[in-house]
Parts: C-alpha cells; structure tokens; sequence
C-alpha cells in the first residue's frame, strides 16, 4: 500500500492546491489512480501524457496529475483531443470523460472520434449523474431511477455506452468498476497499448448525488452494489435472461486491429511524397 | 507583333477564398480543422488538397462547426499555426469555443465569410451582418481582433496579418469576408516567402520548473511551449492564475482578465489598420470596410471629378475599433457616410466616437444584393 502510494505522489501536482473537491467515498480518484498505475507500468513519460478531461467532476481530477493536462468546454474534450493527437501522433491522448460529458452534451464527437478511429485511450467515468451540478438526471440515468430532474423517476431509457462504441466502430471497448481495481488497471493498460480508438467505461459511484436518492445512501451500499451487480464477461454469458437483466457485464467487449487514423493520414502523405 | 511582358512576380487568377489558402500556407499554417459551409467551402477544400502534400501539414473534417474549433485549438496548444473557415451558422456554433480560445490564449485564425442571415438566410449572398457578432459573440467579457479585407489580393495579405497578430498576441482572430470578397476571381500576385514578415509565438527560455504558462509580463503575453516539450502545464476555461490552475480569489481573477484585456488594448498601434483614400482635405467622409469598400472607392473618385471633396477610410481592422483614425475624419468633416450590408452594425461605432462634430449618416442594404458606386456617390452628393 505504501508503494502504491509513493507511486502516486510522483505523478501528482505538488504546487496545486490540495484537499482535492472530490466527496469523501468517490470512485474517481481510484480511476484517476488506476490510470496513473497503467501509465507507469507501461512505462509512458510523463512529457508524452496529453490528459483532456471535460466538464463536472470527472472534468477536474486533471488538475491535480504532472501531465500535460488540458481542462476543456463541456461536452468538447474529444475534439481538443482530436487536434492534438493530429498534431502529434507521437503523444499518448488520454481523454477522461463523465458519462453525461460524453454521451450527452458530446454525444455527437463521441460517436465520430469513434467512427473516425482515432488513437485515443478515452476514459468514461459512468456514475449515472450530473454531479456537480447538484445530481441532474444524464442520458446514462437507469430507467426508473430518481433525479433532481426526474423527481418520480427517469422514464427515459439510458445509454449503453459499450454497445454504443462497438456500433460507431472503436477498435477497442471495455468495462470496469472502481470496485474490481485490478481488472480495471488490465484494462487500462490494455487501452492504453492499444491503437485506435479506445474506450474504458468506469463505473463509479456517487452516493452524494446518485445514493441519496436512490437507496444507497452511504459509499458503503454503493460499492456493494457494483459488487454485487458487476459480473464477468464470461459468467454474464452464461446467464439466463432474468439472469442478465439483473447484472452488468464487465471486460473486454470489442479488440480489433484496425489501422488508425493517425496511421492513415501518414500513409496517405507518404504516398504523396512519393509523388 | 506584341512585345512579350516580363514576369518578374508569380502572378495566378485566384478567388478571394484561393488567396486565403495562399496566404494561410505563406505564412505558415499547417492544421486545418473545419466543416463545410457555403461560402466558406473553397477555403476548405483548397486547404484539403494542399495540406496533406506539406511536410507536416493536417488536413481534417470534422463532424460540426464546434469540433472543427476544438480540433484547431487542440492542435494549437500542440504548437500548430491552425486555420478554420465558416459561414454565419457554423460562425454561431463556434461562439463557444472562442470564449474557450480567449481564455487560454490560444492563437487560431479564424474566417467567416459572411452571408445573408439570420438563420440559414441567403446562404449564397454576400451580407456583413455578422460584425458585433465577431466582437460579442461569446459569452463574458474578451479581447479579440476582427480583420476584413477589401479585394483578393487583400485577402491574403490579411491573412498573413491575421496568423501574425494571433501568434503574436495569443490570440484568436477574426477574418471577415463576404461572399463577394471570396467569390471574386481576378489577378493578384503571389508574394515571395521572404517579402513577408512571419511571426511566431514566443517560446519560454526559462527551465521548465520556473516557467509560469500565464504569467504577467509587460508585453503581457506570455511564452506558449507545444503540449510534449517537456513544459508540462494545466489549460483550463476556469479563470485561472499565472500557473493555469483554477482560481475565484477576486485579486487572482482581476489580475487575469486584465492581462487579456492589457495585451490588446496597448498594441492599438500596431492592431488597427486603415487605409486612407483623399481624406486630407475632404469634407464628406465615407467609413466602409469589405467588398464595400470597393464601391466607395470608386464613389469617391466620381464626387472628386464633380468637384466634391470627399475622402475614404476603409476599416481593415474592425475591432479594437480604430477610433484615432475615424475621430480625425469625424472632426474635419461635415458629413460622415456608413454604407454596409445590414442594418447598421459598424455605424453604431462610428456614432460612438463622433464627437459631435459631424452627422453620421448610414446606406443600408439587406436584400443579398452588394452596395453600388451610385448608391454611395447619391450619398455622397447629397451630403
């Protein structure tokens, strides 16, 4: 445990001010963590991090990590992104998104950033809400559950996000929980290493906003539930439909070795050079 | 037989959106970032084509106006000269960004070849409806430089201006056309790339561990290293201090705007362009900028042949409002003239700063057609 945190304190920004705003109980620092051990263990330098985050809380834990870190407009994180990884295919793009930042108010460049196959290693920290602007219902809100916003009960179906990314075309899409850290520093690293468009779904809870209203009120019955509900690719599979229903798959959804756009636009300029 | 002229300069028959290709490439720009619009699409596509066969030039479509901003802007941190081009839609969509681009000073050009609105309007008429909307577009208070330009060759030539100032000031820039300027095709001449001055941002010369991404210097625009030199920093829209992190303390927050604010407004000198055309001794003045300003040249030229003393400032750069050069016109004439494509945009500025020394009299044309010699010189005459 010490190791690790030793570890951490080397990529953290020590001329921020801290106590982080994260609410005591939060799983984005230990996605923030996980991704910080990923990094390390492959070796990546710190110079090479490009780390674009969007708006709401998952949009602020860029700040407090000795990367090249940029803190974009809601929704926006993807394009930015775009035009750094363009600009410098040789730097490693990490994009850490809320599920609201991403599939609603960015829906749009979520969908195209994936079509186009871009090399980017994106990070959705799914909690099911709008967090910091006080627990609104997002476009990944279970149907039924309750909100600021949808105060008898969400009537509209959510997103999933790993189905989402598979049909828009990412070469890479996983899922995991910030209960099942192991797991999730695989599937990191494996996002990571990976070229093309790559998507990590984290689910992470918010007691604050989400628990509150909906049963779980402490961190405690939240981490439960990710335990509880969270299974295995593998063991999802072999579920019957009831079964299913009542679970949330987790791993490697899609691995596929398609050349990226970066790749792409290099062979096309090549090309031209060669006249 | 007719004696062969002697080609000494690179001459070519070009659009106004071929010389904003031309000038973009002379002065150094190798990313593009955009989405299609009428009229701004021949930027585009002469930017696709001659790009990628640059040496480290990007070319890429994005999937909406916004995007193509955030790609500009993502590969301008990346330490990328950035270009994209829009028209009045696209221009709407792109308002939040720029904010963001002002904020943390990242240098793009811009242009928008403006066409008849509101809404999708007269796609494919020229309009110069969209001039506050330069200046005030995004939300808050901001800084930023708006440029036009009167023909094609002056089209390229502000765009060098355009890629310079933003380099320069950390800035975005504003290129207004109109669809006349970028759909004109004649004559121009293609400068050598040593007869132009290029500029570049200034890059930090101090160890990474001492470098401050937004700190307060005299010139007030300080050092912008490309994301991966090993300067490593935070960019954020919040308002920030002078290392880039978050702040609401008021004296951080003072200090930060005032900055963005201090880099401009010291430099008017060197920002506000205008041409004078027989303004010396004129009595009826006539404020244009754009393709306008074509037509009051020649309306000015006939009032001097029927002996009225009238003179023209044509507005190259439309904000910070050059306000030293049409406060003089203002106080040596009796009438001042503000002929533009809308219901009256620049006119306002220029009623701003009269000192009461003249009448401000606005032409003002919104039915997709331009604004003709006649109807200037009819302004003219009566003034």
């Amino acid at each position: 445990m010490a190791e690790v945190t030793q570890l951490i304190h080397n990529y953290l920004r020590h001329d921020k001010k801290f106590p982080h705003l994260l609410c005591p109980g939060c799983g984005h620092g230990i996605a923030l963590g996980s991704l910080i051990r990923s990094v390390h263990a492959l070796g990546i330098p710190k110079d090479n991090v490009a780390l674009v985050a969007g708006i709401g809380c998952s949009g602020r834990v860029a700040v407090y990590v000795d990367f090249n870190t940029v803190h974009a407009v809601h929704g926006r994180a993807l394009t930015i992104a775009t035009g750094i990884k363009m600009a410098k295919p040789e730097m490693n793009v990490i994009v850490i998104q809320g599920d609201g930042d991403a599939l609603s108010i960015g829906g749009n460049h979520f969908i195209h950033a994936a079509r186009r196959n871009i090399g980017l290693t994106v990070m959705v920290l799914n909690n099911f809400i709008y967090g910091m602007t006080g627990g609104q219902c997002s476009s990944a809100t279970p149907l039924g559950c309750w909100s600021t916003t949808s105060p008898y009960g969400q009537m509209e179906k959510s997103f999933d996000f790993v189905e989402m990314s598979r049909a828009a075309g990412a070469n890479f899409v996983a899922r995991g929980t910030v209960f099942h850290v192991k797991t999730l520093d695989k599937l990191v690293q494996q996002a990571l290493a990976h070229p093309g468009f790559s998507l990590v779904e984290v689910l992470t809870p918010c007691h604050t906003q989400f628990g509150r209203k909906n049963k779980y009120k402490t961190p405690v019955d939240m981490y439960n539930w990710l335990k509880k509900t969270a299974a295995p690719l593998d063991a999802y599979n072999k579920l019957d439909e009831a079964g299913k229903a009542q679970r949330i798959p987790i791993g490697v959804f899609v691995d596929n070795d398609e050349p990226a756009l970066e790749t792409r636009y290099a062979q096309v300029r090549a090309n031209l050079a060669k006249g | 037989m007719t004696a062969k002229r002697k080609k000494t300069t690179k001459e070519i028959f070009a659009l106004g959106a071929e010389a904003v290709v031309e000038g973009a490439l002379l002065a150094g720009c190798s990313f593009y970032g955009g989405y299609p619009i009428t009229p701004s699409s021949e930027i585009m596509e002469g930017m696709a084509v001659r790009l990628p066969r640059t040496p480290d030039g990007v070319f890429i479509q994005m999937e909406d106006e916004i995007a193509s901003l955030g790609a500009c802007i993502g590969a301008s941190l990346a330490g990328r000269k950035v270009l994209t081009a829009t028209s009045g839609p696209g221009f709407s969509l792109m308002q939040e960004l720029i904010g963001y681009a002002t904020m943390i000073e990242a240098p793009l050009v811009l242009v928008n070849v403006m066409r008849g609105g509101p809404s999708t309007g007269l796609p494919t008429s020229p309009a110069q409806g969209d001039v506050q909307q330069a200046r005030w577009g995004t939300h808050g208070d901001h800084s930023i430089i708006v440029l036009s330009a009167t023909d094609v060759q002056d089209c390229l030539h502000m765009t060098v201006k355009a890629f310079n100032f933003a380099e320069k000031y950390r800035t975005p820039v504003i290129l207004l056309l109109d669809e006349v300027t970028a759909h004109t095709r004649e004559k121009i001449t293609l400068p050598e790339p040593g007869d132009l001055e290029i500029l570049y941002r200034l890059q930090p010369t101090m160890p990474p561990e001492w470098y401050k991404p937004f700190e307060e210097t005299v010139r007030g625009v300080p050092p912008m290293p490309p994301i991966g030199s090993g300067y490593r920093y935070h960019v954020t829209g919040l308002t920030h201090d002078d290392h880039g992190y978050p702040t609401s303390k008021p004296d951080e927050v003072v200090a930060a705007i005032s900055r963005q604010f201090r880099k401009i407004d010291q430099f008017f000198f060197d920002i506000q362009i205008t041409e004078q055309f027989m303004t010396e001794d004129a009595e009826v003045g006539v404020v244009a900028y754009g393709s306008v300003a074509r037509s009051a040249h020649l309306a000015v030229e006939q009032a001097r042949e029927k002996g009225i003393k009238a003179g023209l400032i044509d507005l190259k750069t439309l904000f910070p409002f050059p306000r030293a050069a049409v406060e003089g016109l203002l106080r040596k004439c009796r009438t001042v003239i503000v002929p533009e494509m809308n219901m009256g945009q620049m006119s306002r500025e220029v009623k701003r700063v009269n000192p009461g020394t003249s009448t401000v009299w606005t032409i003002n044309r919104i039915d997709g057609n331009i604004i003709t010699p006649k109807q200037i010189l009819d302004s003219i005459r009566k003034g």
